[in-house]
Protein backbone atom coordinates (compact mmCIF):
# COMPACT_ATOMS: atom_id res chain seq x y z
CA UNK A 1 0.00 0.00 0.00
CA UNK A 2 1.36 3.40 -0.95
CA UNK A 3 1.36 5.84 1.97
CA UNK A 4 -0.73 8.97 1.58
CA UNK A 5 1.23 12.18 2.22
CA UNK A 6 1.90 15.62 0.78
CA UNK A 7 4.97 14.13 -0.92
CA UNK A 8 2.81 11.41 -2.48
CA UNK A 9 0.51 14.05 -3.93
CA UNK A 10 3.52 15.87 -5.39
CA UNK A 11 5.02 12.60 -6.71
CA UNK A 12 1.75 11.48 -8.31
CA UNK A 13 1.32 14.92 -9.86
CA UNK A 14 4.40 14.10 -12.01
CA UNK A 15 2.37 11.37 -13.73
CA UNK A 16 -0.88 13.34 -13.92
CA UNK A 17 -2.31 11.41 -10.93
CA UNK A 18 -2.61 8.26 -13.04
CA UNK A 19 -0.62 6.17 -10.58
CA UNK A 20 -2.93 6.07 -7.54
CA UNK A 21 -3.85 2.52 -6.62
CA UNK A 22 -7.27 1.40 -5.40
CA UNK A 23 -7.70 1.99 -1.67
CA UNK A 24 -8.78 -1.61 -1.05
CA UNK A 25 -8.92 -4.86 -3.02
CA UNK A 26 -12.19 -6.50 -4.06
CA UNK A 27 -11.18 -10.17 -3.91
CA UNK A 28 -13.14 -13.34 -4.62
CA UNK A 29 -14.10 -14.98 -1.31
CA UNK A 30 -11.85 -17.82 -0.18
CA UNK A 31 -13.22 -21.15 1.15
CA UNK A 32 -12.47 -20.42 4.79
CA UNK A 33 -11.37 -17.72 7.21
CA UNK A 34 -10.52 -17.65 10.87
CA UNK A 35 -13.03 -14.85 11.51
CA UNK A 36 -15.92 -13.66 9.37
CA UNK A 37 -17.40 -10.27 10.18
CA UNK A 38 -20.85 -9.71 8.66
CA UNK A 39 -21.38 -6.05 7.83
CA UNK A 40 -18.81 -3.66 6.33
CA UNK A 41 -20.02 -0.55 8.09
CA UNK A 42 -17.86 1.42 10.49
CA UNK A 43 -18.35 -0.98 13.41
CA UNK A 44 -17.66 -4.13 11.36
CA UNK A 45 -14.57 -2.70 9.67
CA UNK A 46 -13.25 -1.30 12.97
CA UNK A 47 -13.74 -4.73 14.58
CA UNK A 48 -11.70 -6.31 11.77
CA UNK A 49 -9.02 -3.61 11.99
CA UNK A 50 -8.48 -3.97 15.75
CA UNK A 51 -8.55 -7.80 15.42
CA UNK A 52 -5.51 -7.38 13.19
CA UNK A 53 -3.78 -4.52 14.99
CA UNK A 54 -4.36 -5.54 18.61
CA UNK A 55 -4.63 -9.32 18.41
CA UNK A 56 -2.69 -10.34 15.29
CA UNK A 57 -5.73 -12.05 13.72
CA UNK A 58 -5.51 -11.17 10.02
CA UNK A 59 -7.20 -14.15 8.38
CA UNK A 60 -10.45 -12.21 8.34
CA UNK A 61 -13.25 -11.58 5.83
CA UNK A 62 -15.73 -8.72 6.09
CA UNK A 63 -18.88 -9.59 4.14
CA UNK A 64 -21.26 -6.83 3.06
CA UNK A 65 -24.56 -7.24 1.23
CA UNK A 66 -24.51 -3.73 -0.22
CA UNK A 67 -21.53 -1.47 -0.56
CA UNK A 68 -18.96 -0.57 2.05
CA UNK A 69 -20.21 2.11 4.45
CA UNK A 70 -23.55 2.40 2.61
CA UNK A 71 -25.76 1.81 5.63
CA UNK A 72 -25.93 3.91 8.76
CA UNK A 73 -22.22 4.77 8.54
CA UNK A 74 -23.03 6.95 5.54
CA UNK A 75 -26.37 8.19 6.90
CA UNK A 76 -25.64 9.71 10.30
CA UNK A 77 -25.01 13.31 11.32
CA UNK A 78 -21.32 12.61 12.18
CA UNK A 79 -21.45 13.85 15.79
CA UNK A 80 -18.77 12.59 18.20
CA UNK A 81 -19.15 13.00 21.97
CA UNK A 82 -18.80 10.92 25.13
CA UNK A 83 -20.78 12.92 27.74
CA UNK A 84 -22.84 9.96 28.98
CA UNK A 85 -24.15 9.48 32.49
CA UNK A 86 -23.56 5.80 33.17
CA UNK A 87 -20.01 4.52 33.72
CA UNK A 88 -20.01 1.72 31.10
CA UNK A 89 -21.31 4.13 28.41
CA UNK A 90 -18.85 6.88 29.31
CA UNK A 91 -16.00 4.33 29.20
CA UNK A 92 -16.72 2.96 25.71
CA UNK A 93 -17.74 6.29 24.13
CA UNK A 94 -14.71 8.06 25.64
CA UNK A 95 -12.43 5.27 24.37
CA UNK A 96 -13.95 5.88 20.93
CA UNK A 97 -13.55 9.65 21.16
CA UNK A 98 -9.94 9.26 22.30
CA UNK A 99 -9.19 6.90 19.38
CA UNK A 100 -10.82 9.39 16.97
CA UNK A 101 -8.27 12.03 18.09
CA UNK A 102 -5.40 10.41 16.19
CA UNK A 103 -7.31 8.05 13.91
CA UNK A 104 -6.19 9.95 10.79
CA UNK A 105 -2.53 9.33 11.69
CA UNK A 106 -3.21 5.74 12.76
CA UNK A 107 -5.01 4.87 9.51
CA UNK A 108 -2.93 7.18 7.28
CA UNK A 109 -6.29 8.40 6.00
CA UNK A 110 -7.75 11.83 6.65
CA UNK A 111 -11.01 11.24 8.51
CA UNK A 112 -11.31 15.00 9.08
CA UNK A 113 -11.84 14.70 12.83
CA UNK A 114 -12.85 18.16 13.97
CA UNK A 115 -13.02 18.53 17.77
CA UNK A 116 -15.03 21.72 17.48
CA UNK A 117 -16.98 21.18 20.69
CA UNK A 118 -20.44 19.77 21.35
CA UNK A 119 -23.03 21.54 23.48
CA UNK A 120 -26.26 20.02 24.69
CA UNK A 121 -28.45 22.95 25.62
CA UNK A 122 -30.73 22.76 28.65
CA UNK A 123 -34.13 24.32 28.01
CA UNK A 124 -36.03 23.10 31.07
CA UNK A 125 -35.08 23.08 34.76
CA UNK A 126 -35.22 19.30 34.68
CA UNK A 127 -32.60 19.34 31.93
CA UNK A 128 -30.41 21.77 33.90
CA UNK A 129 -30.35 19.38 36.85
CA UNK A 130 -29.83 16.40 34.54
CA UNK A 131 -26.85 17.94 32.74
CA UNK A 132 -25.27 19.21 35.96
CA UNK A 133 -25.50 15.66 37.25
CA UNK A 134 -23.93 14.37 34.01
CA UNK A 135 -21.11 16.93 34.28
CA UNK A 136 -20.35 15.71 37.82
CA UNK A 137 -20.51 12.07 36.70
CA UNK A 138 -18.20 12.87 33.76
CA UNK A 139 -15.69 14.49 36.13
CA UNK A 140 -15.54 11.24 38.11
CA UNK A 141 -15.28 9.20 34.90
CA UNK A 142 -12.40 11.27 33.52
CA UNK A 143 -14.50 12.69 30.68
CA UNK A 144 -13.89 16.41 30.30
CA UNK A 145 -17.23 18.25 30.24
CA UNK A 146 -18.57 21.31 32.02
CA UNK A 147 -21.91 22.97 32.60
CA UNK A 148 -21.88 26.44 31.04
CA UNK A 149 -24.08 29.52 31.36
CA UNK A 150 -26.49 30.86 28.69
CA UNK A 151 -24.08 33.78 28.11
CA UNK A 152 -21.27 31.33 27.33
CA UNK A 153 -23.65 29.40 25.02
CA UNK A 154 -24.34 32.61 23.09
CA UNK A 155 -20.61 33.36 22.93
CA UNK A 156 -19.78 29.91 21.53
CA UNK A 157 -22.76 29.86 19.15
CA UNK A 158 -23.88 33.39 18.21
CA UNK A 159 -26.73 32.22 15.93
CA UNK A 160 -28.65 30.56 18.78
CA UNK A 161 -31.68 32.34 20.30
CA UNK A 162 -31.23 32.00 24.08
CA UNK A 163 -34.33 34.00 25.05
CA UNK A 164 -36.90 32.04 23.07
CA UNK A 165 -40.51 32.44 24.23
CA UNK A 166 -41.19 28.75 24.80
CA UNK A 167 -37.89 27.23 25.82
CA UNK A 168 -35.21 29.79 26.76
CA UNK A 169 -31.69 28.38 26.97
CA UNK A 170 -30.85 27.92 30.68
CA UNK A 171 -27.34 26.53 30.23
CA UNK A 172 -25.58 23.72 28.43
CA UNK A 173 -23.44 20.64 28.88
CA UNK A 174 -20.27 21.48 26.95
CA UNK A 175 -17.72 18.94 25.74
CA UNK A 176 -14.92 20.95 24.15
CA UNK A 177 -13.18 17.89 22.61
CA UNK A 178 -16.34 16.49 21.06
CA UNK A 179 -17.05 17.33 17.44
CA UNK A 180 -17.51 15.75 14.04
CA UNK A 181 -15.65 13.62 11.49
CA UNK A 182 -16.13 12.69 7.85
CA UNK A 183 -18.29 9.58 8.23
CA UNK A 184 -17.52 7.94 4.86
CA UNK A 185 -13.81 8.44 5.42
CA UNK A 186 -13.97 6.51 8.69
CA UNK A 187 -15.28 3.45 6.81
CA UNK A 188 -12.89 3.99 3.89
CA UNK A 189 -9.86 4.48 6.15
CA UNK A 190 -10.53 1.29 8.12
CA UNK A 191 -11.26 -0.63 4.90
CA UNK A 192 -7.98 0.45 3.34
CA UNK A 193 -5.97 -0.63 6.40
CA UNK A 194 -7.86 -3.94 6.71
CA UNK A 195 -7.21 -4.69 3.03
CA UNK A 196 -3.55 -3.78 3.53
CA UNK A 197 -3.31 -6.30 6.39
CA UNK A 198 -4.50 -9.01 3.98
CA UNK A 199 -8.13 -9.09 5.07
CA UNK A 200 -10.78 -9.64 2.38
CA UNK A 201 -13.61 -7.12 2.10
CA UNK A 202 -16.32 -8.85 0.10
CA UNK A 203 -19.01 -6.44 -1.04
CA UNK A 204 -22.36 -7.11 -2.77
CA UNK A 205 -22.54 -10.50 -1.06
CA UNK A 206 -25.51 -11.27 1.12
CA UNK A 207 -25.39 -13.76 3.97
CA UNK A 208 -28.41 -16.04 3.54
CA UNK A 209 -27.77 -18.60 6.26
CA UNK A 210 -25.53 -19.50 9.17
CA UNK A 211 -24.04 -23.01 9.34
CA UNK A 212 -23.60 -24.69 12.68
CA UNK A 213 -22.59 -28.06 14.09
CA UNK A 214 -23.11 -29.18 17.71
CA UNK A 215 -24.09 -25.67 18.76
CA UNK A 216 -20.97 -24.06 17.29
CA UNK A 217 -20.79 -21.94 14.16
CA UNK A 218 -18.95 -23.47 11.17
CA UNK A 219 -19.58 -20.90 8.46
CA UNK A 220 -22.09 -18.89 6.47
CA UNK A 221 -24.16 -19.40 3.34
CA UNK A 222 -23.92 -16.42 1.02
CA UNK A 223 -25.26 -15.33 -2.33
CA UNK A 224 -21.82 -16.33 -3.68
CA UNK A 225 -21.68 -19.74 -2.02
CA UNK A 226 -20.70 -21.08 1.39
CA UNK A 227 -17.72 -19.74 3.34
CA UNK A 228 -16.36 -21.48 6.43
CA UNK A 229 -15.11 -19.79 9.56
CA UNK A 230 -13.99 -20.55 13.09
CA UNK A 231 -15.57 -17.44 14.57
CA UNK A 232 -18.45 -15.26 13.40
CA UNK A 233 -19.15 -11.66 14.30
CA UNK A 234 -22.54 -10.15 13.38
CA UNK A 235 -22.37 -6.35 13.03
CA UNK A 236 -25.39 -5.40 10.93
CA UNK A 237 -27.32 -2.75 12.91
CA UNK A 238 -30.93 -2.63 11.62
CA UNK A 239 -30.85 -6.19 10.25
CA UNK A 240 -29.48 -7.81 13.43
CA UNK A 241 -32.78 -9.59 14.14
CA UNK A 242 -32.71 -11.31 10.72
CA UNK A 243 -29.14 -12.56 11.20
CA UNK A 244 -29.92 -13.66 14.76
CA UNK A 245 -32.87 -15.65 13.44
CA UNK A 246 -30.54 -17.42 10.97
CA UNK A 247 -28.26 -18.24 13.90
CA UNK A 248 -31.22 -19.50 15.94
CA UNK A 249 -31.63 -16.92 18.69
CA UNK A 250 -33.67 -13.78 19.39
CA UNK A 251 -32.44 -10.29 20.19
CA UNK A 252 -34.11 -7.58 22.28
CA UNK A 253 -34.05 -5.30 19.25
CA UNK A 254 -36.59 -3.37 17.20
CA UNK A 255 -35.68 -1.66 13.92
CA UNK A 256 -37.01 1.81 13.22
CA UNK A 257 -36.25 4.59 10.75
CA UNK A 258 -34.21 7.61 11.88
CA UNK A 259 -34.08 10.65 9.63
CA UNK A 260 -31.64 13.43 8.89
CA UNK A 261 -31.56 16.31 6.44
CA UNK A 262 -29.17 18.96 5.14
CA UNK A 263 -29.75 22.50 4.00
CA UNK A 264 -28.33 24.34 1.03
CA UNK A 265 -24.71 25.37 1.68
CA UNK A 266 -24.17 28.76 3.32
CA UNK A 267 -21.13 30.68 4.55
CA UNK A 268 -19.61 29.58 7.88
CA UNK A 269 -21.96 30.63 10.68
CA UNK A 270 -21.52 28.00 13.36
CA UNK A 271 -18.34 26.24 14.48
CA UNK A 272 -19.77 24.02 17.22
CA UNK A 273 -22.28 21.18 17.36
CA UNK A 274 -25.55 22.04 19.13
CA UNK A 275 -28.05 19.50 20.43
CA UNK A 276 -31.39 20.72 21.74
CA UNK A 277 -33.08 17.67 23.18
CA UNK A 278 -36.22 19.30 24.58
CA UNK A 279 -37.33 20.55 21.18
CA UNK A 280 -35.50 17.60 19.57
CA UNK A 281 -33.15 19.06 17.02
CA UNK A 282 -29.45 18.83 16.53
CA UNK A 283 -27.34 20.87 14.22
CA UNK A 284 -23.84 21.35 12.90
CA UNK A 285 -22.32 22.92 9.80
CA UNK A 286 -20.38 20.74 7.38
CA UNK A 287 -17.16 21.86 5.71
CA UNK A 288 -19.20 22.33 2.52
CA UNK A 289 -21.40 24.82 4.37
CA UNK A 290 -24.53 22.70 4.61
CA UNK A 291 -26.37 22.75 7.92
CA UNK A 292 -26.55 19.08 8.95
CA UNK A 293 -29.73 18.38 10.89
CA UNK A 294 -30.69 15.30 12.85
CA UNK A 295 -34.34 14.37 13.02
CA UNK A 296 -36.49 11.96 14.97
CA UNK A 297 -37.33 8.26 14.86
CA UNK A 298 -40.65 6.74 13.91
CA UNK A 299 -42.57 4.97 16.65
CA UNK A 300 -43.08 1.80 14.64
CA UNK A 301 -40.95 -0.96 13.09
CA UNK A 302 -39.77 0.00 9.64
CA UNK A 303 -37.12 -1.22 7.18
CA UNK A 304 -37.75 1.26 4.36
CA UNK A 305 -34.82 3.68 4.98
CA UNK A 306 -37.20 6.61 4.83
CA UNK A 307 -39.14 8.11 7.67
CA UNK A 308 -42.43 9.87 8.19
CA UNK A 309 -42.69 13.43 6.95
CA UNK A 310 -44.18 14.85 10.11
CA UNK A 311 -40.89 14.20 11.93
CA UNK A 312 -39.16 16.55 9.53
CA UNK A 313 -41.80 19.14 10.22
CA UNK A 314 -41.23 18.76 13.98
CA UNK A 315 -37.47 18.97 13.61
CA UNK A 316 -37.54 22.03 11.38
CA UNK A 317 -40.06 23.71 13.69
CA UNK A 318 -37.74 23.13 16.65
CA UNK A 319 -34.73 24.44 14.80
CA UNK A 320 -36.33 27.61 13.47
CA UNK A 321 -37.38 28.38 17.02
CA UNK A 322 -33.90 27.82 18.44
CA UNK A 323 -32.03 29.23 15.40
CA UNK A 324 -34.35 31.87 13.85
CA UNK A 325 -31.90 32.68 11.04
CA UNK A 326 -32.37 29.16 9.63
CA UNK A 327 -36.00 29.91 8.77
CA UNK A 328 -35.03 31.23 5.34
CA UNK A 329 -32.86 28.23 4.40
CA UNK A 330 -33.93 25.71 1.79
CA UNK A 331 -33.41 22.07 2.59
CA UNK A 332 -31.45 20.09 0.02
CA UNK A 333 -31.77 16.42 0.92
CA UNK A 334 -33.51 14.18 3.43
CA UNK A 335 -32.81 10.51 4.08
CA UNK A 336 -33.36 7.73 6.59
CA UNK A 337 -31.41 4.88 8.11
CA UNK A 338 -32.67 1.80 9.93
CA UNK A 339 -31.52 1.88 13.54
CA UNK A 340 -31.55 -1.02 16.00
CA UNK A 341 -33.15 -0.02 19.29
CA UNK A 342 -32.74 -2.01 22.51
CA UNK A 343 -34.96 -1.83 25.58
CA UNK A 344 -32.46 0.28 27.56
CA UNK A 345 -31.18 2.23 24.53
CA UNK A 346 -27.66 0.90 25.10
CA UNK A 347 -25.71 -1.34 22.71
CA UNK A 348 -25.09 -5.08 22.85
CA UNK A 349 -21.52 -6.42 22.51
CA UNK A 350 -21.88 -10.00 23.48
CA UNK A 351 -21.36 -13.71 23.10
CA UNK A 352 -24.52 -15.45 21.90
CA UNK A 353 -26.29 -18.79 22.45
CA UNK A 354 -24.47 -20.08 19.33
CA UNK A 355 -20.86 -21.04 20.03
CA UNK A 356 -18.05 -18.84 18.66
CA UNK A 357 -20.65 -16.36 17.43
CA UNK A 358 -20.63 -12.77 18.63
CA UNK A 359 -22.99 -9.88 18.12
CA UNK A 360 -22.38 -6.13 18.07
CA UNK A 361 -25.63 -4.21 17.67
CA UNK A 362 -28.17 -2.03 19.41
CA UNK A 363 -26.28 1.23 18.89
CA UNK A 364 -29.62 2.70 17.94
CA UNK A 365 -29.54 6.36 17.06
CA UNK A 366 -25.96 6.97 18.26
CA UNK A 367 -23.51 4.54 16.71
CA UNK A 368 -21.18 6.69 14.63
CA UNK A 369 -19.46 8.33 17.60
CA UNK A 370 -18.67 4.89 19.04
CA UNK A 371 -17.10 3.23 15.99
CA UNK A 372 -13.44 3.03 17.11
CA UNK A 373 -14.28 2.10 20.72
CA UNK A 374 -16.87 -0.42 19.59
CA UNK A 375 -14.41 -2.05 17.19
CA UNK A 376 -11.69 -2.08 19.85
CA UNK A 377 -13.94 -3.71 22.47
CA UNK A 378 -15.47 -6.13 19.97
CA UNK A 379 -12.07 -7.29 18.67
CA UNK A 380 -11.06 -8.09 22.24
CA UNK A 381 -14.28 -10.06 22.74
CA UNK A 382 -13.90 -12.02 19.48
CA UNK A 383 -10.18 -12.71 19.95
CA UNK A 384 -10.45 -13.91 23.57
CA UNK A 385 -13.94 -15.37 23.44
CA UNK A 386 -14.87 -13.35 26.52
CA UNK A 387 -15.43 -9.62 26.98
CA UNK A 388 -12.78 -7.22 28.24
CA UNK A 389 -13.55 -4.32 30.59
CA UNK A 390 -15.15 -2.14 27.88
CA UNK A 391 -17.63 -4.74 26.60
CA UNK A 392 -18.44 -6.63 29.81
CA UNK A 393 -21.42 -4.51 30.87
CA UNK A 394 -22.99 -4.67 27.39
CA UNK A 395 -23.72 -8.42 27.37
CA UNK A 396 -27.03 -9.92 26.28
CA UNK A 397 -27.33 -11.36 29.78
CA UNK A 398 -28.02 -7.93 31.25
CA UNK A 399 -31.64 -8.14 30.10
CA UNK A 400 -32.17 -11.32 32.14
CA UNK A 401 -30.18 -10.11 35.12
CA UNK A 402 -31.71 -6.64 35.23
CA UNK A 403 -28.37 -4.84 34.87
CA UNK A 404 -29.62 -2.23 32.43
CA UNK A 405 -27.46 0.64 31.26
CA UNK A 406 -30.32 3.02 31.29
CA UNK A 407 -29.15 6.03 29.32
CA UNK A 408 -32.56 6.97 27.93
CA UNK A 409 -34.21 7.22 31.31
CA UNK A 410 -31.29 8.50 33.37
CA UNK A 411 -30.04 11.17 31.02
CA UNK A 412 -33.13 11.77 28.91
CA UNK A 413 -30.95 12.51 25.89
CA UNK A 414 -31.09 11.78 22.24
CA UNK A 415 -28.02 9.71 21.45
CA UNK B 1 -47.56 8.69 5.91
CA UNK B 2 -49.23 5.58 7.29
CA UNK B 3 -53.03 5.57 7.14
CA UNK B 4 -54.75 2.93 9.29
CA UNK B 5 -58.51 2.48 9.41
CA UNK B 6 -59.71 2.29 13.01
CA UNK B 7 -61.92 -0.81 13.33
CA UNK B 8 -64.02 0.90 16.03
CA UNK B 9 -64.94 4.31 14.67
CA UNK B 10 -64.17 3.54 11.02
CA UNK B 11 -62.03 6.64 10.54
CA UNK B 12 -59.11 6.35 8.11
CA UNK B 13 -56.62 7.76 10.61
CA UNK B 14 -53.28 9.24 9.64
CA UNK B 15 -50.16 8.34 11.55
CA UNK B 16 -50.16 11.65 13.47
CA UNK B 17 -53.57 10.74 14.85
CA UNK B 18 -52.32 7.39 16.12
CA UNK B 19 -49.85 6.09 18.66
CA UNK B 20 -47.85 2.93 17.93
CA UNK B 21 -48.06 0.37 20.71
CA UNK B 22 -45.55 -2.27 19.62
CA UNK B 23 -45.78 -6.02 19.08
CA UNK B 24 -49.25 -7.55 19.21
CA UNK B 25 -50.52 -10.72 20.89
CA UNK B 26 -47.84 -10.81 23.61
CA UNK B 27 -47.96 -13.71 26.01
CA UNK B 28 -47.65 -12.20 29.45
CA UNK B 29 -45.44 -13.73 32.13
CA UNK B 30 -45.33 -12.64 35.74
CA UNK B 31 -44.22 -13.91 39.16
CA UNK B 32 -43.30 -17.57 39.06
CA UNK B 33 -42.27 -17.51 35.39
CA UNK B 34 -38.81 -18.68 34.37
CA UNK B 35 -36.13 -16.00 33.85
CA UNK B 36 -36.09 -16.85 30.14
CA UNK B 37 -39.86 -16.41 29.73
CA UNK B 38 -39.92 -13.20 31.74
CA UNK B 39 -36.98 -11.68 29.80
CA UNK B 40 -38.58 -12.74 26.54
CA UNK B 41 -41.84 -11.06 27.52
CA UNK B 42 -40.18 -7.84 28.70
CA UNK B 43 -37.46 -7.38 26.09
CA UNK B 44 -37.59 -10.05 23.36
CA UNK B 45 -39.34 -8.64 20.29
CA UNK B 46 -40.48 -9.89 16.93
CA UNK B 47 -38.66 -7.64 14.49
CA UNK B 48 -39.55 -9.07 11.08
CA UNK B 49 -38.66 -7.54 7.74
CA UNK B 50 -42.08 -8.23 6.26
CA UNK B 51 -45.41 -9.24 7.79
CA UNK B 52 -45.85 -7.82 11.30
CA UNK B 53 -48.70 -7.55 13.82
CA UNK B 54 -48.91 -4.53 16.07
CA UNK B 55 -51.09 -2.72 18.56
CA UNK B 56 -52.08 0.85 17.78
CA UNK B 57 -53.95 3.46 19.78
CA UNK B 58 -56.38 5.82 18.06
CA UNK B 59 -55.01 8.53 20.37
CA UNK B 60 -56.38 11.69 18.76
CA UNK B 61 -59.64 10.01 17.81
CA UNK B 62 -61.93 7.58 19.55
CA UNK B 63 -59.18 6.65 22.04
CA UNK B 64 -59.47 2.91 21.46
CA UNK B 65 -56.66 0.35 21.08
CA UNK B 66 -56.78 -1.90 18.03
CA UNK B 67 -54.61 -4.36 16.08
CA UNK B 68 -53.00 -3.86 12.67
CA UNK B 69 -51.29 -6.24 10.22
CA UNK B 70 -48.62 -4.45 8.26
CA UNK B 71 -45.52 -5.06 6.13
CA UNK B 72 -42.42 -3.43 7.65
CA UNK B 73 -40.50 -3.70 4.37
CA UNK B 74 -43.04 -1.83 2.21
CA UNK B 75 -45.30 -0.08 4.79
CA UNK B 76 -48.25 -1.82 3.12
CA UNK B 77 -51.29 -2.31 5.36
CA UNK B 78 -53.08 -5.68 5.25
CA UNK B 79 -55.88 -4.73 7.61
CA UNK B 80 -56.91 -3.76 11.13
CA UNK B 81 -58.96 -5.69 13.67
CA UNK B 82 -60.34 -5.56 17.18
CA UNK B 83 -58.10 -5.36 20.23
CA UNK B 84 -60.30 -8.02 21.87
CA UNK B 85 -58.99 -10.76 19.55
CA UNK B 86 -56.08 -12.86 20.78
CA UNK B 87 -55.00 -13.87 17.29
CA UNK B 88 -55.37 -12.47 13.76
CA UNK B 89 -58.82 -13.30 12.31
CA UNK B 90 -59.26 -15.37 9.14
CA UNK B 91 -60.01 -12.44 6.75
CA UNK B 92 -56.76 -10.73 7.81
CA UNK B 93 -54.76 -13.94 7.37
CA UNK B 94 -56.32 -14.44 3.92
CA UNK B 95 -55.50 -10.86 2.92
CA UNK B 96 -51.87 -11.42 3.93
CA UNK B 97 -51.65 -14.81 2.21
CA UNK B 98 -52.92 -13.25 -1.03
CA UNK B 99 -49.94 -10.90 -1.06
CA UNK B 100 -47.28 -12.76 0.94
CA UNK B 101 -47.81 -16.51 0.29
CA UNK B 102 -46.14 -18.68 2.90
CA UNK B 103 -45.84 -15.92 5.51
CA UNK B 104 -45.08 -16.81 9.13
CA UNK B 105 -45.16 -14.71 12.29
CA UNK B 106 -44.50 -16.39 15.63
CA UNK B 107 -47.00 -19.30 15.80
CA UNK B 108 -49.32 -17.80 13.18
CA UNK B 109 -49.22 -18.51 9.43
ZN1 LIG C 1 -61.08 5.16 16.28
Amino acid sequence: MKRYSAFAVAREAMTYHQGWERAWRSPEPRDAYEVIVIGAGGHGLATAYYLGREHGIKNVAVIEKGWLGGGNTGRNTTIIRSNYLQDPSAAIYEKARALYEDLSQDLNYNIMFSPRGVMMVAQTHHEVRGYQRTAHANALQGVTTEFITPERVKELCPIIEINGPRYPVLGALWQARGGTARHDAVAWGYARKCSDMGMDIIQKTEVTGIRQKNGVVTGVETSRGPINCKKLCIVVAGHSSQLAEMAGFRLPIESVALQALVSEPIKPCMDVVVMANTVHGYLSQSDKGEMVIGGGTDGFNNYTQRGSFHHIEETVRALTETFPMLARLKMLRQWGGIVDMTGDRSPILSTTPLGNTFVNCGWGTGGFKAIPGSGFAMAELVARGEPGPLAAAFSLGRFTEGRFIDESVAAGVAH
Amino acid sequence: MLVLTCPYCGVAAEETELHAGGEAHLKRFGPGASDEDFTGYLFGRENPKGVHFERWLHANGCGKWFHAARCTATLELFGTYSAQLTEPPEPIRKAISAKRPGWRWREFS
